[in-house]
């Protein structure tokens, strides 16, 4: 590891990790945002600036969580929480609600991932070949059918291993997807050369980020 | 004169048989059939396989008819859940087989059935577990993997309305997976919050025509949130 000691830099916290994300969605997106941090996303989106959120379950145009006396019992997201809608929005069935995933309507799908390798491969629904009971959810769909998949994630595991890797050792939930990728310590976007560093955690150097990547860091061309 | 309308459980779950494949509407609770379920634990068939997103909760719905051992298989997405203890169990000690199909796959797969389709290329799965052992085939240079219909030789649907010719409407996101189960069984139940008189729901705003419907059973049994 880096002889870099933890006190000389300062990690982003998780929602500023989604602070980040939610600043480089522009206006007009359509946009599927995954159970976990993904979801906090859409708090640091303003509501002028007009991102429309989709929930698999057949919402689109997906708005904040409501007021305790101003629950809709039927209106939840995929995380099964319960949100409002937006003037403007709509439901649909499940079959049309994946036609927009699956037929390359969104824009964006930002999902949590226990590893991202440097060629874009996502493994995100199991952890091993023998999990108990494997679920998958949407995310296999949302993998391989939004225009653009970004991973918001921590940037190591609890007790210190690379979540950036070489090859996924977990399952795969689809190969070559990620494009970018936030974690508390940088975001980096996936190119045909690798993971390319676009920033950095406050007073984090190249140097200290790679001694904590297993995968071979570059820094934009 | 056509009425779907039955005014018992008895008669709403009347002739489903053992070994059936029975779809399950709902996403968590909402849009979930719970009444229907119940008569189904009531009717008796067993040796079910069920297609539903989730595996049940706790050990009501679903999760009761699991523990009965009335379900040899799920085919689901997402089998955990806030207490998903009796599937757990049940699969742990081998008792249940488990399908896991992703999401829009599982969706697709319904409304294919519904459509008259067989099977279907998708992108989904490609390059994963889901893969393997499906035919592959390379279609204007992206990689596909076949995937078949879904049909349901029951299919179990919430509905908010509903007329004697078994046009519905739906709750916000109660919608979910209910429309395509209609579509792809055989025979579709639907319990439904709210009986209007036929001519009553606005023709654009039904979701589901009746031409997808066997049978009705009007329960008013307010909102998902005690479930």
């Amino acid at each position: 590891m880096s002889a870099t000691a933890l006190a000389d830099f300062k990690p982003f916290s998780r929602a500023q990790m989604a602070q980040r994300a939610a600043a480089d969605i522009p206006e007009g997106w359509y946009v599927n945002l995954g159970i976990g941090i993904p979801t906090m996303i859409s708090d640091y989106v303003p509501m002028d600036r007009e991102v429309i959120f989709h929930s698999e379950n057949g919402v689109l145009g997906m708005g904040p969580a409501p007021a305790k006396d101003k629950i809709e019992p039927w209106l939840i997201n995929a995380g099964k929480q319960y949100v409002t809608m937006r003037a403007g929005g709509s439901f649909c069935h499940h079959a049309d609600s994946f036609s927009m995933i699956r037929g390359g309507h969104l824009d964006l799908c930002v999902l949590g991932a226990f590893q991202v390798a440097d060629n874009g491969d996502i493994a995100n629904w199991a952890t091993s070949e023998n999990d108990t009971a494997p679920a998958v959810g949407g995310a296999m769909d949302l993998a391989a059918g939004a225009k653009r998949l970004w991973v918001l994630m921590e940037h190591t595991t609890k007790d210190g291993q690379s979540k950036l890797v070489t090859k996924c050792s977990y399952p795969l939930t689809a190969p070559g997807a990620v494009k970018r990728v936030y974690t508390n310590l940088a975001t980096l976007d996936v190119t045909d050369r690798g993971f390319v560093v676009l920033s950095m955690a406050p007073g984090l150097s190249f140097d200290d980020l790679q001694a904590r990547t297993e995968a071979k860091l570059h820094l934009p061309a | 004169m056509i009425n779907k309308i039955v005014q018992s459980m008895a008669d709403t779950m009347a002739g489903i048989k053992d070994g059936s494949v029975v779809l399950l509407g709902g996403f968590g609770a909402v849009g979930q059939p719970n009444a229907l379920i119940d008569g189904l634990i009531e009717q008796g068939a067993t040796n079910l396989t069920v297609a539903c997103n989730n595996a049940g909760v706790g050990h009501t719905g679903l999760a009761r008819l699991m523990e009965l051992g009335r379900v040899s298989k799920i085919v689901c997405s997402f089998p955990r859940s806030s207490d998903p203890v009796v599937f757990e169990t049940l699969y742990r000690a081998g008792k249940i087989e488990l399908e896991i199909v992703p999401q829009g796959t599982l969706a697709e797969r319904m409304r294919a059935a519904g459509a008259g389709v067989p099977a279907f290329f998708t992108a989904t799965g490609v390059g994963t577990k889901m893969a393997v052992g499906k035919e592959h085939r390379e279609i204007d240079g992206r990689i596909y993997i076949l995937e078949q219909a879904l049909k349901g030789d029951v299919g179990l649907v919430e509905a908010w309305e509903a007329d004697r010719w078994g046009n519905l409407t739906y709750k916000q996101a109660g919608r979910n997976f209910n429309p395509v189960i209609a579509m792809a069984s055989a025979l579709t139940l639907v319990q439904s919050q709210h009986v209007r008189e036929l001519g009553d729901i606005d023709p654009d705003h039904i979701v589901t025509p009746g031409i997808f419907v066997d049978r009705v059973l009007h329960v008013p049994y307010g909102d998902p949130s005690g479930f």
